[in-house]
């Protein structure tokens, strides 16, 4: 397309609306405009100028304000979607089947529906992905379509410009009035104490401030940009940890996802608030509630084995530190950080046994099972001794004959124990249960009898490593500091000419808070003794005036 | 007089300042024109020094319960409501000082004080913290987001100002119907407040026992008469109310029952008042609207969300990120808390791009920020009694 040359002799790019240097109006369009679309500054857009090839649509699409708006509603309605029923990773199922099973039994055909329709697990999905996706790309396509164009407008503007345009502003005043050289001079000084840049080129003054606040928005999306980058980031290795583990006391553990390092748990503490140790005025608050939790916190040493150690190779670690994780204070190593998150108090550790004749419950030793960890031969008193043939870490009772266990957890031990002495050389079965005992194979002499156990805590802890933080935060302060620049200034400017019929012309644009602009326009003309401006766009103000010049 | 009670004493006051502030708006307001400017001053002054006199003695309070709990008071539902009722009055008076407009504390003061009202029927006592919530992060974040909300909300006053003064009330219009559909929305806070109020006069309590959702036994306390009963309730107390509806496990019966008292109380209390005054409410109120100018109003709304944008940002999305970040291990967890502040957060940053690239200006605009702000009393008051998530304070 060919170049617009302006009646001043700019010329100005295809598509221009308003010249660049001197503001006519150069299409017809924009000529029959009463107030002239300035938001641009009538600049040339791609998008508003080309629609010919693919690239052209695709641009333009992404470009439009409205598209984006639209995305942005898509977006939020989604959001809002999921958080009808909770989302998957807050329902206490881990297998597709019991997950369906879950939404179906607490939240009946709705459930279903949700579930079936993807919504349970909306914020992974690829449509969701997609849109968010989406708006990454109207961002920046919306923003270079637009900040370019207008940088080169507001640099080459020149500071007399045409009437054509003048009388097009929202805020434009022209009359006869005793306006000379030494006004223009004053409304100068003025316009400079109000902290305006002041231009001048004979008869014409243009007053400008806050022209910076304009590039705001184009500084908040690119803040937006390297944050939701920084998300897409978290997708390839090495960039993201998010592990868990559970830690019991006296165990050292592999910490997952780390290279090398490895945990000890000293102890895990638990407290609640009691109302004569706590400061009374909680008094009502514990009573009305009961127990409140004061402190979840696991004591660690953490080890750094040599380099490439793996799980369950806990030999040559040297100490690192100790520390104390507490909600709200991760341990912090090497990029990760480990946090508290969950526990379970009492968990079974070591059950200790007797091993006894029924009748006369005469003791032939005792035995410690360390339930993490259990011996196949316990060793007695001469000639006595006791072997573990299996065991059931968390029995739930027979089927068909056979013990079934249903987890690897210590929650209701049993074991399948054979008993040697003296007097059955060939041993004695016993199944040996928390409670009870029962004997499989026939009528035994001696019995296995439970003493007493130890108990520990395990915590529950959280394995994260983020490397996209770092690029969140440059984004999200970037986010902050374009949102500030465009929201808490604004760009005003003020043109004053004299005309050479001897009439003044004073216009007035700012990008927002119009108030401001006209209440520095009303002090500059009081000084300055500039003829009185209307605000075209204020309808209750037109009204009152037209009101009081036919004297209602 | 021990700090607990002098802190409740100060936001008494407060919440009576408030009040009497509303009335001598509502005189700066009748005599705001050209003529009377000297009886428009003295309403004025009057009417902004008692309010600041109520806000002095709501941070007042503020302190003092920080002082008295050790930590800052927005921990809890009670805490943080009363916490944005006296940052709506707070934003207020810093919107007051740029614009001079007393039409805008004649409708943000009632709306701070029936936020306040709201809040105080929950348990008002003090509580310690729970591990989740003890950080500085708890104070820097809460009190950034709320002051973020708080900004926004005087753009939806300045909407509603505008929407009551150039809605044309005597033609039969959607609008008219929207307009007085947000009054009749006002008014079921009242009959919350109003019944919540009432039962608790009457000292109204019966328990019940019912099966919750994982099969055991609980028992409950009802303070209103049990329209609907818990999953196969049975009541404990002699002679109390025989539930009308018994509700499937999934529904709390109780906090269903209580939003029913309250629209039934609402719309009693609304209907009379239209039955007395023959008018509609929003026909009532426009009168009061008529001297404001529109593109003033007009101009608030935009400012007010230009201030409140950024500061909802850092507070309800950075700072909460950060926390999260320490707290929970994530930054980012899909909780419908922080997903309903991206709600809010996505739906400003819409209303900014139709104003300032779309042209929604008046009427449009006024209707966006009013239902801005509806979103923020939804993340209020729903998202904590129908959606529990991590953040569902007690
Ligand atoms: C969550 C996403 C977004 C946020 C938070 C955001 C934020 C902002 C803010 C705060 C402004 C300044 C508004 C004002 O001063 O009144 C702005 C302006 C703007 N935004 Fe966005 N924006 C987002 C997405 C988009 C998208 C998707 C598009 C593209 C279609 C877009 C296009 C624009 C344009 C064209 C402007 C005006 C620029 C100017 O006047 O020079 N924005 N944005």
């Amino acid at each position: 397309m060919d170049k617009i040359v302006c009646a001043c002799g700019n010329v100005n790019p295809a598509g221009t609306a308003l010249c660049e240097s001197c503001g006519r109006p150069l299409n017809e369009e924009t000529k029959e405009k009463k107030i002239v679309d300035m938001r641009y500054e009538g600049s040339a857009r791609r998008s508003q100028t080309y629609n010919k090839t693919i690239i052209d649509k695709v641009w333009n699409f992404f470009s439009s304000v409205k598209v984006g708006m639209w995305i942005i509603v898509s977006i939020l309605v989604a959001a809002a979607i999921g958080t009808i029923l909770p989302q998957v990773f807050y329902v206490p199922a881990t297998n597709e089947s019991d997950i369906a099973a879950y939404y179906e039994r607490i939240y009946g055909w709705f459930g279903t529906l949700y579930y079936e329709l993807g919504l349970s697990d909306l914020y992974s999905s690829w449509w969701f992905q997609g849109l968010v996706g989406m708006l990454g790309i109207s961002l920046v396509i919306a923003s270079l379509d637009r900040v370019i164009p207008l940088y080169k407008s507001l640099k080459k503007q020149k500071t007399k410009r045409h009437i054509s345009f003048l009388k097009r502003q929202r805020v434009y005043g022209i009359g006869k009035a005793e306006v000379t050289e030494d006004s223009l001079l004053k409304a100068e000084e003025k316009l400079k104490s109000l902290k305006y840049n002041v231009k001048r080129e004979g008869n014409a003054i243009l007053a400008e401030r806050g022209r910076f606040s304009r590039w705001g928005p184009y500084v908040n999306h690119l803040g937006l940009i390297i944050f939701l980058f920084g998300v897409m980031l978290r997708a390839l290795p090495g960039f993201y940890v998010d592990e868990t583990m559970w830690l019991r006391e006296g165990e050292t553990l592999y910490v997952p996802g780390t290279n090398g390092y490895f945990l000890e748990s000293k102890g895990f503490i638990y407290e609640t608030y009691s109302k004569e140790e706590s400061n009374e005025v909680f008094g009502d608050a514990i009573d009305r509630v009961g127990t409140i939790a004061k402190n979840y916190q696991t004591d660690v040493a953490l080890y750094k084995g040599p380099e490439n150690s793996v799980a369950g190779h806990a030999e040559d670690l040297t100490f690192e530190k100790n520390a104390s994780i507490q909600v709200n204070k991760p341990i912090k190593f090497d990029n990760f950080s480990v946090f508290q998150m969950d526990f379970r108090l009492d968990e079974l550790a070591k059950m200790k046994f007797q091993l006894q004749d029924k009748q006369t419950q005469q003791s032939f030793g005792e035995f410690t099972i360390d339930l993490a960890n259990p011996q196949p031969l316990y060793e007695l008193n001469e000639g006595y001794k006791v072997e573990v043939l299996d065991y059931y870490a968390d029995f739930t009772g027979f089927e068909e004959g056979v013990p079934q266990s249903q987890s690897p957890l210590p929650n209701n031990p049993a074991f399948l124990i054979k008993m040697y002495s003296p007097e059955f050389p060939k041993g004695e079965t016993s199944f040996v249960m928390i409670k009870e005992t029962v004997e499989p194979l026939g009528e035994n002499k001696h019995k296995i009898a439970f003493q007493s156990v130890e108990t520990r805590d395990v915590s529950g802890l959280t394995v994260r490593k983020d490397l996209t933080l770092p690029l969140l935060a440059l984004g999200g302060l970037i986010f902050m500091i374009g949102v500030a620049q465009g929201s808490y200034w604004n760009h005003r400017r003020i043109w004053i000419q004299l005309l050479e019929d001897g009439q003044t012309v004073v216009a007035a644009h700012t990008n927002k808070n119009w108030l401001s602009v006209k209440r520095d326009l009303d002090e500059v003309s009081k000084i300055a003794h500039l003829p009185e401006y209307l605000d075209q766009d204020d309808l209750d103000s037109l009204d009152e005036k037209v009101d009081k010049e036919e004297g209602v | 007089m021990d700090m607990a009670s002098l802190s409740s004493n100060l936001l008494f006051i407060a919440f009576v300042a408030y009040l009497v502030a509303t009335f001598l708006f509502g005189g700066a307001v009748k005599s705001s024109n050209a003529q009377s400017t000297k009886s428009f001053d003295r309403w004025g002054k009057l009417a902004i020094t008692v309010t600041i006199i109520g806000f002095i003695a709501n941070l007042g309070y503020f302190i003092t319960r920080w002082v008295a709990a050790g930590h800052a008071p927005v921990s809890n539902l009670f805490e943080f409501t009363t916490a944005f009722g006296m940052m709506i009055v707070g934003a207020f008076i810093l919107i007051y000082y740029i614009y001079k407009a007393p039409a805008l504390g004649l409708f943000a003061l009632p709306i701070a004080v029936l936020i306040i009202a709201y809040a105080s029927m929950f348990p008002k006592e003090i509580s310690p913290l729970i591990p989740a919530l003890k950080s500085y992060w708890l104070t820097i974040h809460v009190i950034t987001a709320a002051m973020g909300e708080a900004i926004l909300a005087i753009s939806a006053v300045a909407g509603l100002i505008y929407l009551l003064k150039n809605i044309d009330l005597t033609k039969k219009t959607k609008e008219r119907f929207w307009i007085e559909a947000v009054m009749y929305v006002l008014f079921i806070v009242v009959g919350f407040v109003v019944s919540t109020v009432s039962f608790s006069v009457a000292n109204y309590s019966a328990e019940y026992t019912y099966i919750s959702k994982d099969e055991t036994q609980h028992t409950i306390e009802y303070t209103m008469p049990a329209l609907f009963g818990m999953n196969e309730s049975v009541a404990i107390t002699d002679n109390a109310f025989e539930p009308l509806v018994e509700m499937p496990p999934l529904v709390n019966a109780k906090k269903l029952t209580s939003v029913v008292w309250s629209i039934l109380f609402g719309t009693v209390i609304y209907l009379l008042l239209r039955l007395i005054l023959r008018k509609r409410i929003s026909s009532i109120l426009q009168p009061l609207t008529k001297k404001s100018n529109s593109q003033l109003m007009d101009e608030i709304g935009y400012r007010a969300v230009l201030i409140g944008f950024p500061v909802f940002t850092l507070g309800a999305l950075i700072f909460a990120m950060i926390w999260a970040h320490e707290a929970w291990s994530r930054f980012w967890g899909w909780d419908p808390k922080e997903v309903w502040a991206l709600i809010t957060w996505l739906f400003y940053a819409v209303f900014l791009h139709l104003r300032l690239t779309k042209g929604w200006h008046g009427k449009k605009s006024a209707w966006l920020a009013v239902i801005g702000f509806i979103i923020i009393m939804f993340n209020l008051i729903a998202v904590n009694l129908i959606i529990a998530g991590l953040h569902s304070y007690a």
